[in-house]
């Protein structure tokens, strides 16, 4: 079912999906969105690529190692929460840093965004998991 | 609209409890994840059913305004929703094993399970 | 202070530690393990004669439970016995494994069972001396299957356990009974309970307890099957300890239970039973070690035949022949082992000869066959204590089995003790290796006791016989042991049954070559039709509950769902008043959508439609959750809806179509089912929606979200701040799942590749 309509718009999507699920994920603690949300949009995004293309196409674009990702994100979530052992307070404790932004503002960044970037990452790692291990098996002869 | 919803919970255990007792597994699965919705608004509905006021704290102010939709049902329903999803995953992955071993994806025929 | 508490628990502590000092040393570890129980055997007969001293300390106040011991004639006569014989067997043990792998282990459990013996027999509060009898059902059961590499020894452990362990529980729920009705855990404080209205169920109870451990008609078949331990632990636990549990439990409860009608018929009934069945069964054996398990479960059964009687006299008659056996059958059983160990042969028809090899041997055995056959001083001044209660007044069945029983101990002690060593050897027989010291002295020491103590028998009374007789005789004997009775009925007996018991030696082995095999007695093979019996029944019972059909598990459980909500709905009425909210046009459209959603999902033909169905019901949901205040929950719902449809059509690319329909009838049934299920739901949906229990703990979320985790969005907040570590677990589920996923997918695809090749 390769068609070149869908071709298209998968390629021009994907990197616009990509965009977006970062986007979630980064206002997701002040505005609708977060980790979960925000990685399933990936995935969608990478999933819509390989029906499109096909998985192992899809696979060279994602680069990194499924199983691999899927563990960073644990590590990288409980690593976050580890941070605040560090600081003397208990395991998960939100530890928040205030970062000059552009034009005199202020960016305020805290280990629970990390422990969100690792729900992101978990996330896209387990659902491509998932459905690529079965599109490869619909692949095979 | 809380009967309404009510309503339609009962409908999607009724038809997830019906898909589940068919003879087909790929019909207890589609029933499994009618039930898994309907719990999921169960718990939804159960807390509170308020129109249009999502748990976020608008600009400028310090605190949720006095009507809002309960966030900690609205947390654990999320994450449901993802769990529910790779277990329907490994669901499916074991009935297409079993058709692999057994041939039949009909239930009578999967009374075998080890010896 | 030194307490027995502190015996137990040294010797506890150094069969945990026993394996590690078997690796540093495992030439020496019988000569340094012996020595503790050594030291305790002399500590025990330091404190002869037993003045009845308690030790207690509370355990669980609660349930009337102590940490108590007691120290009285009997407990330090057996004490004695376990320390000591164990010093022995553990020194035997070296000679017999050497330094073979594994060993450590034995040791360990040796000692381990030690300790749990010293404190059945010390004990003096009921759950305590219950918890350490099945310590030493379990030890015993791991050391019949030491060789657990055989069947037979496998076999011959199970069916140890499931005896002594199965009256274990009897016993259990006997001693609960008399705690119950007394009101008090401490054996010493227990009166005397004939005349408590279940004093029926008590002694019953006890008894089954005591009787399959000590292996007593009809449980005898355990013991024989038991020898296929290594034989330092047939002579240890088999005959000078474990086995003699039940005996020193039915003495020590004589108090209590003892003096009624039917503890005299039981006792004697089962007793002579069992003395009948051991000594017939023993001569039919050719394997010393066999031969000398049916002859102890005889001298089992004689202990319970002196135990029925009761009295001063009895209780003195009952020490000289505990002490007594346990000395030379624990003698006798050390030297099979050495006999196995120096001619590779248990065979007591085959083997002859063996004086010339093993002359220190062959004395022990001579001096320990002497005392079986109740000729050499201690055991001759038991049997004449027993004789003498027998006669007077003359009892005369009891003295008919008592004198075959005391025959048949002097044709097996023949066979056991003198035909090896002084018999014709067969020449097939190897030529093996001389024994060593460590295996030497364990018989020689016990043997050479077995005579001296029988020389000095007014001293060995003084400690030991007159403290047992006070602790459960309930006096003094009036006759004090004596190696002379003079002239009379007693030693006539003794020389009767002498003259017996040596022809039926001379006429044994023409027996055993002639003697086509008897069918066997069918105790051994009842229980393995019982077990087998139970394997059935227990799996026709799982077939027909785990039938292996879904659909029934389903139809159960859901039916099971709904007695219960409608029962606690009758019972607990909640009745709320529901107040209902309105509801806007495009809100009834989204319901009556999902609605016609569920139906068409229900009564979809086609694996394409249902999966679409579900899809709408999906996105429905979705849509409800974006209008009443959860956009995350929305974006969410649909990002998953998306992937659940393309997961269901990938999946079903390779599934066949749906199978043919049910039938009308079950289709009624599961609707009824359904719809039953789907009210109830409702039903819940609208009570809960009513009832708000308290403040729910969102609130302080709301309010706090933005000053305390710097966040807006409160479902977000609570994912990855306030609740965390719950999201910490789920996103490892999560991962666990995937990677189930996966592994599934990709063995399966292995898994035909391998299957098609």
């Amino acid at each position: 079912m390769r068609s070149i309509i869908l071709s298209t718009v998968a390629r021009a999507m994907l990197p616009i999906l990509i965009m977006f699920s970062l986007f979630l994920l980064w206002r997701g603690h002040n505005e609708p969105g977060g980790g979960f949300t925000g990685g399933l949009v990936a995935a969608a995004g990478v999933i819509l690529f390989s029906l499109a293309y096909s998985p192992r196409a899809a696979r060279r674009v994602v680069r990194v190692d499924l199983k691999t990702l899927t563990g960073f994100g644990l590590l990288m979530a409980a690593g976050s929460g580890t941070v605040a052992v560090f600081a003397g307070k208990p395991f998960l404790t939100g530890v928040w840093w205030k970062l000059a932004g552009p034009q005199g503002s202020t960016i305020e960044l805290g280990t629970p965004f990390f422990f969100d970037l690792g729900v992101y990452l978990v996330v896209i790692g387990v659902t491509l998991s998932i459905l690529f291990s079965k599109a490869e098996e619909e692949e095979r002869p | 609209m809380t009967l309404l919803l009510a309503i339609v919970i009962g409908a999607l255990y009724a038809g997830g409890v019906y898909m589940m007792l068919r003879k087909t597994v790929v019909k207890l699965l589609i029933g499994l994840a009618m039930i898994g919705n309907a719990a999921n608004l169960l718990i939804f509905v159960s807390s509170s059913v308020v129109r249009s006021h999502p748990p976020i704290v608008p600009k400028g102010s310090s605190a949720v305004p006095a009507p809002y939709a309960d966030p900690l049902t609205q947390a654990l329903i999320l994450t449901a929703i993802v769990i529910g999803f790779a277990v329907l995953a490994f669901a499916l992955a074991l009935v297409k094993r079993v058709y692999g071993e057994v041939g039949s994806l009909a239930l009578e025929e999967m009374t075998v399970s080890d010896e | 202070m030194v307490t027995p508490a502190l015996a137990i628990l040294s010797l506890f502590t150094l069969g945990l530690l026993a394996p590690f000092l078997f690796a540093l040393l495992p030439r020496h570890a019988g000569k340094l393990l012996c020595l503790p129980p050594a030291f305790w055997c002399g500590w025990f007969w330091s404190k002869t004669p037993a003045s009845g001293q308690t030790w207690t300390s509370p355990w669980i106040p609660e349930l009337g439970i102590t940490f108590s011991f007691r120290l009285d004639g009997l407990a330090s006569l057996f004490a004695i016995l376990i320390t000591g014989i164990g010093a022995m067997v553990l020194l035997y043990t070296e000679g017999y494994c050497g330094a073979k792998p594994g060993s450590g282990r034995l040791y360990g459990l040796l000692l381990l069972f030690l300790a749990s013996m010293l404190g059945v027999v010390l004990a003096d509060d009921a759950i305590l001396l219950f918890l350490f009898w099945e310590a030493t059902s379990v030890t015993s059961f791991l050391l019949i299957g030491f060789e657990h590499e055989r069947a037979n020894a496998r076999r011959g452990a199970v069916q140890a356990l499931m005896v002594t362990g199965g009256g274990g529980l009897a016993l259990l729920a006997g001693l609960l009974v008399i705690v119950q009705q007394t009101g008090q855990g401490r054996i010493s404080a227990w009166g005397p309970l004939a005349g408590d209205p279940l004093y029926l169920a008590m002694f019953a109870l006890v008894a089954i307890g005591c009787f399959t451990k000590s292996a007593q008609f009809p449980f005898h078949f355990w013991l024989p099957n038991a020898m296929t331990a290594p034989t330092p632990v047939s002579a240890y636990l088999h005959s000078a300890t474990m086995v003699k549990a039940g005996v020193y439990l039915l003495a020590r409860l004589s108090g209590s239970l003892g003096g009624t009608e039917v503890w005299t018929w039981t006792l004697t009934l089962v007793g002579g039973a069992t003395m009948l069945t051991g000594t017939l069964l023993a001569l039919r054996q050719t394997d010393l070690k066999r031969l000398l398990a049916y002859s102890t479960v005889a001298a089992l059964g004689t202990m319970v035949f002196v135990l029925a009687r009761g009295g001063a006299e009895a209780a003195s008659a009952f020490a000289a022949f505990v002490l007594a056996h346990a000395l030379y059958k624990g003698a006798l059983f050390l030297v099979a082992g050495a006999i196995d160990h120096t001619a590779d042969s248990r065979d007591a028809f085959r083997l002859g000869g063996l004086w010339q090899r093993a002359p220190v041997l062959a004395t022990a055995s001579t001096l320990a066959g002497l005392g079986m056959m109740g000729v050499a001083p201690l055991a001759f001044l038991a049997k004449e204590t027993l004789v003498d209660g027998l006669l007077s007044p003359p009892d005369v069945p009891s003295l008919i089995v008592f004198g075959v029983m005391a025959a048949g101990a002097v044709a097996i002690a023949g066979i056991v003790a003198f035909r090896p060593f002084f018999g014709k050897a067969d020449p097939a027989i190897a030529d093996g290796h001389k024994p060593d010291a460590p295996l030497l002295t364990g018989p020689a020491v016990l043997a050479v006791l077995g005579i001296v103590g029988g020389l000095t028998p007014t001293f060995v009374f003084e400690r030991i016989g007159g403290p047992v007789a006070a602790a459960i005789g309930g006096g003094t004997d009036p006759h004090p042991w004596a190696l002379w009775h003079g002239f009379g009925a007693p030693l006539a007996f003794s020389v009767g049954t002498l003259a017996l018991g040596l022809a039926v030696y001379r006429a044994w082995p023409a027996w055993i070559a002639r003697a086509a095999p008897w069918p066997s007695f069918g105790f051994d093979r009842a229980y393995d039709a019982g077990l087998r019996g139970t394997v059935s029944v227990a799996r026709a019972f799982t077939r027909t509950i785990q039938n292996g059909r879904l659909r029934a598990y389903l139809q159960t459980t859901i039916a099971t769902f709904l007695v219960l909500v409608t029962l606690a709905a009758v019972r607990w009425n909640p009745s709320p008043q529901i107040r209902l909210d309105t509801a806007l046009p495009h809100e009834a459209l989204l319901a009556l959508a999902m609605l016609l959603a569920v139906l068409a999902a229900v009564r979809s033909v086609s694996r394409l439609a249902a999966v679409v169905t579900l899809g709408v019901v999906g996105f429905g949901v979705a849509l409800t959750y974006a209008l009443f205040g959860a956009p995350d929950l929305a974006m969410t719902q649909i990002a998953v809806e998306t992937l659940t449809v393309i997961l269901f059509v990938l999946t079903f690319y390779h599934l066949p179509r749906f199978a043919r329909g049910s039938g009308t009838r079950t289709r009624a049934v599961d609707a009824l089912l359904a719809t039953g299920v789907g009210a109830t739901m409702a039903a819940i949906t609208l009570v809960a929606s009513q009832r708000l229990l308290g403040t729910p703990i969102s609130a302080h979320f709301a309010e706090n979200s933005l000053a305390e985790a710097h966040g807006r969005n409160v479902v977000n907040v609570i994912l990855v701040d306030y609740r965390g570590l719950d999201t910490l677990g789920e996103i490892t589920v999560l991962s666990i799942a995937g990677l189930g996923v996966v592994a599934l997918w990709t063995f399966g695809r292995r898994a035909a590749k391998g299957g098609s090749a």
